[in-house]
């Protein structure tokens, strides 16, 4: 309730600035909590992970990390963040007490995207360079598979009960279905141009996944296999060209979606059971992904040329802040 | 007509008609293959491979080059790829099987190079005879146009990734012929918008002498009238000084005017171009083939996922990828893209999925590409570059179109004498 106070503070102080992503500074936000929540974000050209205090919505710590971070991900306790360092052709492992690398997992050449199995040991790794899907095991830094996928593997998702992983394959337009027992492709959906990210819904029955050159997003049914809705956007003033959706997040209750649209410098709100697009958010330049605070009010996006996070009031469909952070925002997990 | 695209193209026109594309992308699923090899223990790292499935199509691709012998220069310190376009060609055939395996589907690149030009004309029937109909054609335009008409409308496509004149672009079109390669319009066109941007509007055109860069003179002479730039000198180089020892003291009396924003050069194989930079008689850019040069690909690129791209291409063939490889190889991946769709290799059922409107292709260019319908020329942005950075992509901010903004470069459809390829009926 703290939060949502501050916030509608801050938002009425800056209502009068709606045209570019906003910039709050110099104002007070709120009373440090000893449990404040903790936002992650890789910065890509920096080479760095910067920290942000969820209560005063300020950047507390920077983190060097390896070459070209890009997607970060929790364990399920919260103790360890693993991160995609690309260039680097490794899962570096961030210790969130000391914050200091403590590990590094194999991961194939050219790590980008990752999805951590709910069995908490099993990392599914998109190599982009390789057009392979790695499996690691993460007590015994093991590989245990490498599956061969389309060129350009990207966007990485495991459903809720661990049985089935897809991944999306730039180049091909494809989107692979894994079985998580057998190690298997079972299943191919081509979808539109270059599909980038994938995000199941909490009952495991669907999963959407975007496609940033075909600008649209695909909502698949997983029992049928079959695309039961392709979501396009229209945005007043922007080519729809330039409308290119990557990151997806989804409310827990299952009623909204949200869609960064990359270049387009807007989030989409979409009702996630009619389709019907509810609104469009700007925030910074090339908006890749998306992360919610624990308690869901406030949305995050990584701005990537703009080289800043926006903070996003999900009750009012308000940016409210954007907080500078390294180059080339990318990735972003939140630590409760 | 000219008027027309003119008042379409004009820089930061209150015109603000955005036409949605409606690019229903035909979406598929598909079985995924059998025979998949199982990953059986936790253990040991197990490479799954994919095999086909009973329904498979094998499709071969031909490759046409025409080797030419190559005038000598004098900015040669860098050498030239032998192979261009040629690496493009076999890393589309890489990652169209890739893709394929999943559909089932396999792709072969044969390949013809020769100085002699009848033997490639009698390899294209060969191979037409043998079911080889979708051809990647590097040849200089006359040539290009001698093997379009040896075969009948739609029993072979033809891809140029070779040859760059506007008057394939412009009319009469053939029907057969598709070109990834951008044209000098577009090339010329993309300068001109980023220079009108820049306000660089009053420019000292220096041109050489070779039939090439006459062509270049001329697009960039359209290119300046269309964006509303004044040509206020025009010199063709004419000196046989080797410019490796005298370009301080020639270049400099060469470019001597009362003044101009811009010295703006066509030069194509880059025989005196190069020594233009920084000896202008005034401190000016140089732009056009050399100095800010814009380009189908260069090595430069890397936004939008491109730095893949370009390292697969460097693993694959050793060297930097330029804009004869990427025009091959968007060919292939159009191929590609066409055969996951249809499920064959027709060369006019691919012809017709390319030039249909809903048609889209990604490209590392940052947005969908796709084929004008009535030149066969493919929409892309153009790259403008320096030999180690990306300065600009055009179109530029603020230079509209009706339909689409990729279409204020090179020739629109009201300046095209083609009409409709669709229909086929020009041949």
């Amino acid at each position: 309730m703290k939060l949502f106070t501050n916030i509608h503070a801050v938002a009425l102080a800056t209502s009068c600035l709606t045209l570019s992503a906003l910039s709050v500074t110099g104002v007070a936000l709120a009373v440090p909590s000893a449990q404040a929540a903790t936002a992650y974000v890789s910065n890509e050209k920096d080479n760095s992970i910067s920290l942000i205090d969820l209560d005063s919505l300020e950047v507390v710590d920077t983190i060097e990390v390896g070459q070209r971070p890009r997607g970060i991900t929790f364990n399920a306790d919260f103790t360890q963040l693993y991160i995609c360092a690309s260039d680097d052709d490794r899962v570096q492992v961030l210790d969130i007490r000391s914050r200091k690398i403590v590990d590094e997992l194999p991961s194939g050449e050219d790590p980008e995207q990752f999805a951590l199995h709910p069995d908490g040991q099993h990392l599914y790794i998109a190599n982009e360079e390789d057009a392979l899907v790695t499996v690691v095991d993460i007590p015994s830094r093991q590989v245990v598979a490498q599956i061969e996928v389309g060129v350009e593997p990207e966007g990485m998702a495991i459903s809720p009960d661990g049985t089935l992983a897809i991944n999306s394959s730039e180049t091909t337009s494809m989107l692979h279905w894994i079985d998580t027992q057998s190690l298997q492709l079972v299943h191919n959906t081509r979808v539109d141009q270059r599909p980038r990210h994938i995000e199941f819904t909490q009952d495991g029955s669907r999963f959407w996944a975007s496609s940033e050159i075909g600008g649209s997003v695909a909502v698949v049914d997983v029992a049928s296999r079959a695309i039961i809705h392709t979501l396009r956007f229209q945005i007043r003033g922007v080519h729809s060209d330039k409308i290119q959706p990557v990151g997806i997040k989804l409310s827990a209750d299952g009623r909204l979606a949200y869609i960064a649209l990359g270049p387009a410098n807007h989030i989409a709100v979409v009702d996630a059971q009619s389709f019907k697009i509810l609104d469009y958010l700007l925030v910074g330049r090339r908006v890749w992904h998306m992360a919610f605070s624990p308690d869901e009010k406030l949305l995050l996006t990584t701005n990537g040329i703009s080289g800043d996070v926006s903070v996003i009031d999900v009750e009012r469909r308000k940016v409210v802040k954007s907080i500078r952070v390294g180059r080339y925002p990318w990735g972003l997990a939140v630590k409760p | 007509m000219i008027s027309l695209c003119h008042s379409a193209c004009r820089p930061l026109a209150a015109c603000s008609i955005l036409l949605a594309l409606h690019c229903n992308g035909a979406m598929s699923a598909m079985a995924a293959p059998s025979g998949t090899s199982s990953a059986a223990t936790y253990s040991t790292p197990t490479s799954v491979t994919i095999t086909s499935t009973a329904q498979s199509l094998d499709l071969s691709i031909g490759y046409l080059e025409l080797l030419q012998p190559r005038p000598p220069l004098l900015s040669n310190v860098i050498p030239e790829p032998t192979d261009s376009g040629l690496q493009g060609a076999r890393l589309g055939i890489d990652d169209n099987n890739a893709g394929g395996r999943f559909l089932g589907q396999h792709y072969q690149l044969r390949e013809q190079r020769s100085p002699d030009l009848s033997v490639l004309l009698d390899q294209a029937r060969l191979w037409q005879n043998a079911g080889v109909q979708l051809l990647i054609v590097n040849l200089p335009a006359d040539a290009l146009l001698q093997l379009s008409k040896q075969f009948p409308a739609n029993e072979v496509l033809l891809f140029n990734i070779g040859a760059a004149d506007n008057v394939l672009r412009s009319g009469p079109c053939r029907s057969n012929l598709l070109h990834t390669l951008p044209s000098r319009a577009m090339l010329t066109d993309a300068l001109g918008q980023w220079l009108t941007s820049k306000r660089l509007k009053n420019w000292f055109l220096v041109h050489g002498q070779r039939p090439e860069d006459l062509a270049y003179r001329d697009s960039l002479q359209r290119s300046a009238k269309r964006f509303g730039s004044r040509i206020s000198e025009s010199k063709a180089w004419s000196f046989s000084t080797d410019l490796r020892r005298a370009a301080q003291r020639e270049v400099p009396l060469f470019t001597q005017a009362s003044d101009y924003d811009v010295l703006v050069v066509s030069d194509e194989p880059g025989d005196f171009g190069e020594y233009l930079l920084y000896n202008s008689w005034l401190p000016r850019p140089v732009v056009g083939t050399q100095g800010l040069t814009p380009v189908g690909w260069h090595r430069v690129v890397e936004q939008w996922g491109a730095a893949q791209l370009q390292s697969r291409f460097q693993q694959r063939a050793g060297r930097w990828m330029n804009s004869n490889d990427y025009a091959a190889w968007i060919a292939l991946r159009s191929i590609g893209e066409a055969v996951a769709e249809l499920n064959h290799g027709d060369p006019d059922s691919v012809r017709r999925h390319l030039l249909n409107d809903a048609f889209q292709l990604a490209g590392y260019k940052g947005r969908k590409l796709s084929y004008r319908s009535w030149n066969g020329q493919l929409r892309q942005p153009i790259p403008l570059i320096h030999p180690r950075a990306l300065v600009s992509q055009s179109p530029q901010e603020g230079f509209l179109h009706p339909r689409n903004e990729l279409d204020s470069l090179g020739f629109d459809q009201p300046e095209s004498q083609c009409q409709n390829l669709i229909s086929g009926a020009v041949l």
